[in-house]
């Protein structure tokens, strides 16, 4: 590593290594997201899907609820279901019946082990993409659904798709990373090393650094 | 119009009486005027959407159903036997013909099968269905491309003058979409009350008028009924009254429509 470009490849390391860890902060964030959404509405089950542009598939990232524990990672293809129709339609949907509804899979929901009657599903817009979809299932019917409820699924969407933007920025961060130099992956790793140790440890870490700095920049 | 010594876009005096209109002014419009005794006979509806289940028992007759398909470097509209292939037309149609019973339907579809469409599937149908000249347009779509706005804002501007109303859903979210942000169409969000013919008027645009779109029966694929919410269902249900008003006033403009919808709003004039 040297010169300008060294530099540069070291900064982008070390800001994609604080992007690195972010993965998991990300997908915190969108697990919290689901799980406020589940309790407002008084749901039976609450998700996140990711489109994955390059297989066309729609990915769950974070579910809460009913048979949330296995679903993360689960695939289905992009046209399936209600979530497919709201992914292409960029429109949120309200359905009380999903029985009589043939954009319904059920199929897809019978594999999850979990059938639900109803489901309200919104677009994650950002900006002029959709990302994904949040679906909410099975909410509370004691009341009449008004358009204030929908007005607040488009707040959960609406940070969803912070959230999902986040973790597509830090998964393209990593994979760069990862595909790059042997040294740029070095120095990421450090920086993430580094992120990991607390106080005496992380100074005496930084103080290392700053001699190996100057040691490299010596001519 | 021009003519020597006045600027493009005028009007000699020679012409004022070549340009009358022969409608009469009404003292006040009210919904009596406005739809009373329509059935929308006359009227030419079409649905921009996802098809229309043909002889489904809500919907009736639909005179011509075609689509957009791919030809060569553009897009060629072709005669339709699909139907509808997800729904939304379908529930679209049903609310017109609730509204306006004797109206002529005509469906263009532009979304496909796996739900798949584009924003110049959208475009080739529309500029199709603008051509044809409709009475009115049903648009229960919008694209959130940015790229496709100038497009369809000239087409928009196009039905208008051509006096076609396009009547358009707006978003369910707070997002940017169109052609609904246009002031050349007649832009629809909800209202959550059961009167199919309650229309309010926005004091405070882009969306201009509000109708019934929360819990509704609508027709759905099958010969069934489906319940649904959003804008998608209340922009037919503006668009049967704009059939009602251009069967029994046929002279119309879009926006001689756009103002009896204001002046005929539940808020106008007084509490809503």
């Amino acid at each position: 590593m040297s010169g300008s470009d060294g530099t540069r490849d070291a900064y982008r390391a070390l800001t994609a290594a604080g992007i690195l860890g972010g993965e998991e902060h990300h997908r915190a964030l969108l697990q919290s997201i689901v799980t406020a959404a589940q309790a407002i509405f008084s749901a039976r089950a609450a998700s996140i899907f990711l489109h994955d542009e390059e297989t066309d598939e729609l990915v769950f990232e974070a579910v809460a609820g009913e048979s949330s524990g296995e679903l993360v990672g689960t695939r289905i293809p992009s046209s399936t279901g209600i979530a497919g129709w709201v992914l292409v339609t960029r429109q949120p949907l309200v359905l009380d019946d999903l029985g009589n509804d043939p954009r319904f899979a059920r199929g897809v929901a019978e594999r999850t082990g979990y059938v639900p009657e109803t489901m309200m599903a919104a677009p994650l817009l950002h900006e002029e993409r959709a990302l994904g979809v949040l679906q909410v299932l099975d909410r509370s019917q004691s009341e009449r659904f008004s358009l204030a409820d929908m007005e607040l699924l488009g707040v959960f969407a609406a940070q969803a798709a912070i959230g999902l933007d986040l973790l597509r920025g830090a998964r393209r961060a990593k994979a760069s990373i990862e595909g790059g130099p042997v040294d740029v992956a070095l120095v990421a790793e450090l920086a993430a090393a580094l992120e990991a140790t607390e106080d005496e440890r992380r100074e005496e870490g930084i103080e290392l650094l700053r001699s190996l700095v100057a040691v490299l920049k010596r001519d | 119009m021009s003519a020597p010594g006045l600027p493009a876009w005028s009007l000699p005096a020679t012409e004022h009486d070549r340009i009358a209109i022969d409608i009469d002014r009404p003292e006040r419009v009210t919904p009596e005027w406005a739809f009373g005794g329509s059935t929308g006979a006359g009227a030419r509806v079409c649905v921009l959407d996802s098809g229309v289940e043909l002889d489904h028992p809500l919907v009736g007759t639909v005179e011509q159903s075609v689509t957009v398909v791919p030809d060569g470097d553009g897009f060629a509209v072709v005669p339709d036997d699909e139907g509808d292939l997800c729904g939304h037309g379908t529930a679209c149609a049903g609310i017109v013909r609730a509204l306006a019973p004797e109206c002529s339907l005509h469906s263009v579809r532009v979304l496909g099968a796996g739900y798949k469409g584009s924003g110049d599937i959208l475009l080739a149908g529309l500029r199709w269905a603008v051509e044809q000249g409709f009475d009115v347009i049903n648009m229960s779509i919008s694209t959130t491309k940015s790229k496709f706005s100038a497009l369809l804002h000239e087409l928009a501007d196009s039905a208008y003058f051509g006096r076609t109303v396009l009547v358009a859903s707006a978003h369910n979210m707070p997002v940017e979409s169109y052609p609904w942000r246009f002031s050349s169409v007649i832009s629809v969000g909800s209202h959550d009350q059961d009167d199919p013919r309650l229309v309010y008027a926005n004091p405070s645009p882009p969306v201009e008028f509000f109708a019934r779109g929360v819990e509704i029966d609508v027709a759905w694929p099958g010969g069934s009924t489906l319940r649904c919410t959003g804008n998608s269902f209340a922009t037919p249900h503006v668009s049967g009254l704009c059939a009602l008003a251009l069967g029994k006033h046929p002279g119309l403009t879009p926006f001689q429509v756009k103002n009896v919808l204001y002046q005929t709003a539940a808020n106008v004039g007084g509490a809503g």
